[in-house]
């Protein structure tokens, strides 16, 4: 166990420390910086502003200056918003990405799933059929679509729900929607073939033979191999979910975090980019290892200690 | 059965237009007490200290937080702010600014004339972190370029006290400028010269959090919600309280055009559009329909235009920039594509901007630089690729910055240079940044462009394209050009200054062609039809700290 996480954390550092690097460098190349701008500034006043942010030093200072401050946990300040710090930027808009994340993802969960179980016990009938086509309608209308749509007729024209904000929890409903239709729809196609698959498995007749009820089946022990393919497809789902779509946050008007990010690139805001880059990565690899913690839960054949495979 | 169905949605209707009511209610607003104007900014403001703010979003909400010595009416004439007059020189080098008594800080501290003169020599300061990148809006001030300019500067002053800016007592503001600038007062009330609490001198970080920003204006700020939105309430110390009626003014951030204008279609915002939001273009058609009495349309002193890279061959040909200049139908353009009334432009000064007597361009019109028709853009070009030896043009590449409306002009534009002209034009589409690197390095054939005066004066376009000038990015290198700018800015006399400036602006586009002007900007909005006294300014930017509910 010990060496496990040992492992764990000696190969996020390296990712992290290889992802910092090539973000860097990257970051440099694009043409422009903070202070392009169609009005420009002055020469000798954009020499000054380049010098206080450290612009003007060799790229490789800059990137070893930048690796030293991250050592002690600093992301430093942001480049366009005047003395906010990059950490301020992130926990500020994050809890508005978080929050409305953590709804849609338990939303797409318990709806998948159930709409999963619900169709594999009763394949090829009505419901299994009608609740196919809407997942087959939700992985393939576009969340954009979906959201303009929503803000439109719930929005607009009927006046039931704030167009934008994220003000009151009515104002969770749409988002909310929007955010989590595509994964309801796939969480709900891959429980039903994994349910399928699992109740034709011999243990099942067993446990059939034995005189259990098809509900006792179903949950107690057909659910349980059912959901492992969502677990996988939970960790990033989650991750994406809950580090903000920026089309989503957009339509709605919400400050997430995804809007930072696409305005920090086309603001050359160096400082954000990296400190969201560095962001998004911890928050996938948080993800995938408690995808693998869960995995051990739900199915004691994978266990952490067992070695790498489950961990890759 | 039935009859129980029917009591139901009687009930449920019932209750549903008690809650509509509710709503509407807090809607209306036109109490005293809910006197809300609340507008779109679409992003955060990068700051809102006045000595580092650049951009229309800060000084959008700049705007409500301070005042400066003047405060500026709707067609852009000079009204008394913190300065109640002024006395200006014969030699018009020193003005002489007598302030209010009775002006007072969002804490209770009178507003002086010392908090002036620390507010703009902390503009100039050298060592100011991060720099103020509108510094050189005070350059006209007596030394105050060398003061602020401290590197390779040989002629660096360091001694603040010789700056032209000086309280000589409480409430008198001494400034001394280094040539006569005849439209100097409509710089004091210039963002970059609002004044500033001397508490910044404690924390350099002041501007960024609400709680620590000490204001001068009709407002102060309440909350601050980084990239979320930001409150506004009335000053209660502000000397003219007795004209403020709003109660709270609220912007909220929302990158979306489409959903700013739901917001605003179901009375979540009471304005929208320009300056800080936008109205997209293929709506206005139908909001001049639906949304008459609410969509306003104001010519703004802005010009969108292309550049030409006077440089570069083919375009180091004047008859070949000419006759791309001239085989372009304006009106259609405007008409057609842009939509939003926006005015055909044949010069580079925009219509908005003073003149001598009246407006720069009723006095100088913009029509006497060109005539454009298909016959003078073909013959043109003829003689054009005579000169330069070709027998036809070599590929042309029109770049522009990602934008649906820019693709839209480029698009029109190069469909009727393909017809009049019989050229293919490629258009290629950059990010911004990229874009304007590329253009500053004069890394293009024919580039977009746009530009917006800083001030109420034909000067904020001209001085832009003599040879010194870091935004000429056009190449454009004429010696006569630059000899009348330097008259211009020695001379006193308005209508000879607007004459010179008028032959500099014939030589640039009327002799040389060295832009090619498409057509004015106009800023498109709505306001609400209770919601009034909402101004907008030559600049385009507004000014709602009058405004109130009806």
């Amino acid at each position: 166990m010990t060496r496990y996480w040992i492992g764990k954390i000696v190969s996020v550092a390296v990712s992290l420390f290889v992802l910092a690097t090539a973000t860097f460098f990257l970051m440099k190349a694009i043409p422009g910086d903070p202070f392009t701008q169609e009005k420009a500034v002055p020469e000798e006043i954009r020499q000054k502003l380049l010098a206080y942010y450290g612009l003007d030093k060799p790229v490789w200072q800059q990137y070893l200056a930048y690796l030293n401050n991250l050592l002690h946990f600093d992301l430093g300040m942001s480049m366009k918003s005047n003395y906010q710090t990059v950490a301020g930027i992130i926990s500020d808009s994050f809890g508005y990405s978080f929050r409305l994340g953590v709804v849609a993802i338990a939303v797409s969960i318990i709806v998948g799933v159930a709409v999963g179980i619900l169709a594999a016990m009763h394949h090829r009938k009505l419901i299994d059929s009608v609740s196919m086509v809407l997942a087959v309608l939700g992985v393939s209308v576009p969340n954009f679509v979906l959201a303009s749509l929503m803000q439109y007729v719930f929005g607009y024209k009927l006046r039931w729900l704030q167009v934008a904000g994220l003000n009151g929890p009515l104002d969770y409903v749409m988002p909310v929607i929007a955010l989590s239709a595509l994964p309801i729809a796939y969480i709900a196609r891959l429980t039903r073939s994994s349910m399928l698959e699992a109740l034709s498995a011999e243990y099942i007749k067993t446990a059939r033979a034995k005189g259990l009820s098809k509900r006792a089946i179903v949950l107690r022990h057909a659910v349980r191999n059912g959901i492992l393919p969502v677990v996988t497809y939970a960790g990033p789902m989650a991750a994406n979910i809950v580090t903000g779509s920026v089309i989503v946050e957009q339509i709605f008007g919400i400050p997430g975090l995804g809007q930072y990010f696409v305005a920090s690139v086309s603001n050359r805001d160096y400082t954000l980019i990296m400190g969201i880059t560095l962001f998004y990565a911890i928050v996938l690899m948080a993800a995938r290892l408690i995808t693998d913690i869960v995995y051990g839960l739900v199915d004691p054949r994978i266990r952490l200690r067992s070695g790498k495979g489950a961990a890759s | 059965m039935r009859k129980s169905w029917v009591v139901t949605l009687s009930l449920i209707l019932a209750l549903a237009s008690v809650l509509a009511a509710c709503g509407s209610g807090k809607e209306g607003g036109s109490s005293a007490k809910n006197q809300v104007f609340s507008m779109n900014l679409t992003s955060e403001p990068p700051t809102l200290d006045p000595a580092l703010a650049q951009d229309s979003v800060s000084f959008t909400v700049l705007t409500g937080l301070y005042e400066g010595l003047t405060r500026k009416d709707e067609n852009g004439k000079v009204l008394p702010g913190i300065a109640e007059s002024w006395d200006i020189s014969d030699d018009q080098l020193t003005y002489t600014f007598h302030l209010r008594k009775d002006a007072k800080w969002s804490n209770g501290d009178p507003v002086t004339a010392h908090d002036f003169e620390y507010a703009w020599k902390r503009v100039l300061d050298p060592d100011l972190n991060p720099a103020s990148p509108y510094a050189y809006q005070l350059y006209y001030i007596k030394n105050a370029e060398n003061y602020n300019i401290k590197a390779n500067n040989p002629n660096h002053i360091s001694d603040p006290a010789q700056v032209g800016v000086k309280a000589l007592d409480d409430y008198t503001l001494q400034v001394r400028l280094e040539h006569p600038t005849p439209y100097f007062l409509s710089i004091t009330s210039f963002w970059t010269t609002f004044p500033v609490h001397s508490s910044a001198k404690d924390n350099e970080a002041w501007a960024a959090e609400a709680k620590t920003i000490v204001s001068n204006g009709p407002f102060k700020i309440a909350t601050w919600k980084h990239g979320n939105e930001i409150e506004l309430v009335p000053n209660e110390n502000y000397y003219a309280k007795d004209e403020i009626k709003l109660s709270k003014v609220r912007f909220v951030m929302v990158a979306n055009a489409s959903t700013e204008l739901q917001m605003f279609q179901t009375g979540q915002l009471n304005y929208a559009g320009f300056p800080t939001g936008e109205i997209p273009v293929e709506q206005i058609g139908k909001l001049k329909e639906t949304n008459k009495d609410e969509l306003r349309i104001k010519p703004i002193a802005s010009t969108y235009y292309y550049n030409f890279n006077n440089t570069k061959s083919p375009f180091d040909n004047v008859n070949i920039r000419k006759a791309f200049a001239l085989a372009v139908d304006r009106q259609q353009l405007v008409d057609k594509v842009t939509k939003g009334g926006q005015e055909p432009a044949y010069g580079f000064v925009p219509p908005s901007i003073m003149g001598a007597q009246k407006t720069y361009r009723e006095e100088y019109p913009d029509r006497d630089f060109m005539s454009p028709s298909a016959e003078a853009a073909k013959a043109a070009l003829a003689k054009g690729l005579q000169e330069k030896g070709l027998a036809k043009l070599p590929p042309v590449t029109l770049t522009i910055n990602e934008n649906t409306g820019h693709k839209q002009v480029a698009e029109a534009l190069a469909d009727m240079w393909r017809k009049t002209l019989g050229v293919e034009v490629k258009i290629e589409t950059q990010e911004w940044k990229v874009f304007l690197k590329n253009r500053t390095s004069l890394n293009y054939d024919i580039s977009r462009a746009g530009w917006s005066a800083d001030y109420n004066d034909p000067m904020t376009f001209i001085d832009m394209m003599t040879s010194a000038s870091g935004n000429n990015d056009i190449g454009f290198k004429n010696a006569e050009y630059d000899k009348l700018v330097k008259e211009a800015y020695a001379t006193v006399d308005q209508k000879k200054r607007m004459e010179l400036m008028h032959r500099a602006e014939k030589i640039l586009i009327g002799d040389n062609m060295a832009i090619l002007p498409l057509y004015y900007y106009t800023g498109v909005h709505l306001v609400k039809s209770n919601l009034k006294n909402i101004v907008m300014d030559y600049q385009g930017m507004v000014d709602y700290t009058r405004a109130y509910l009806e």
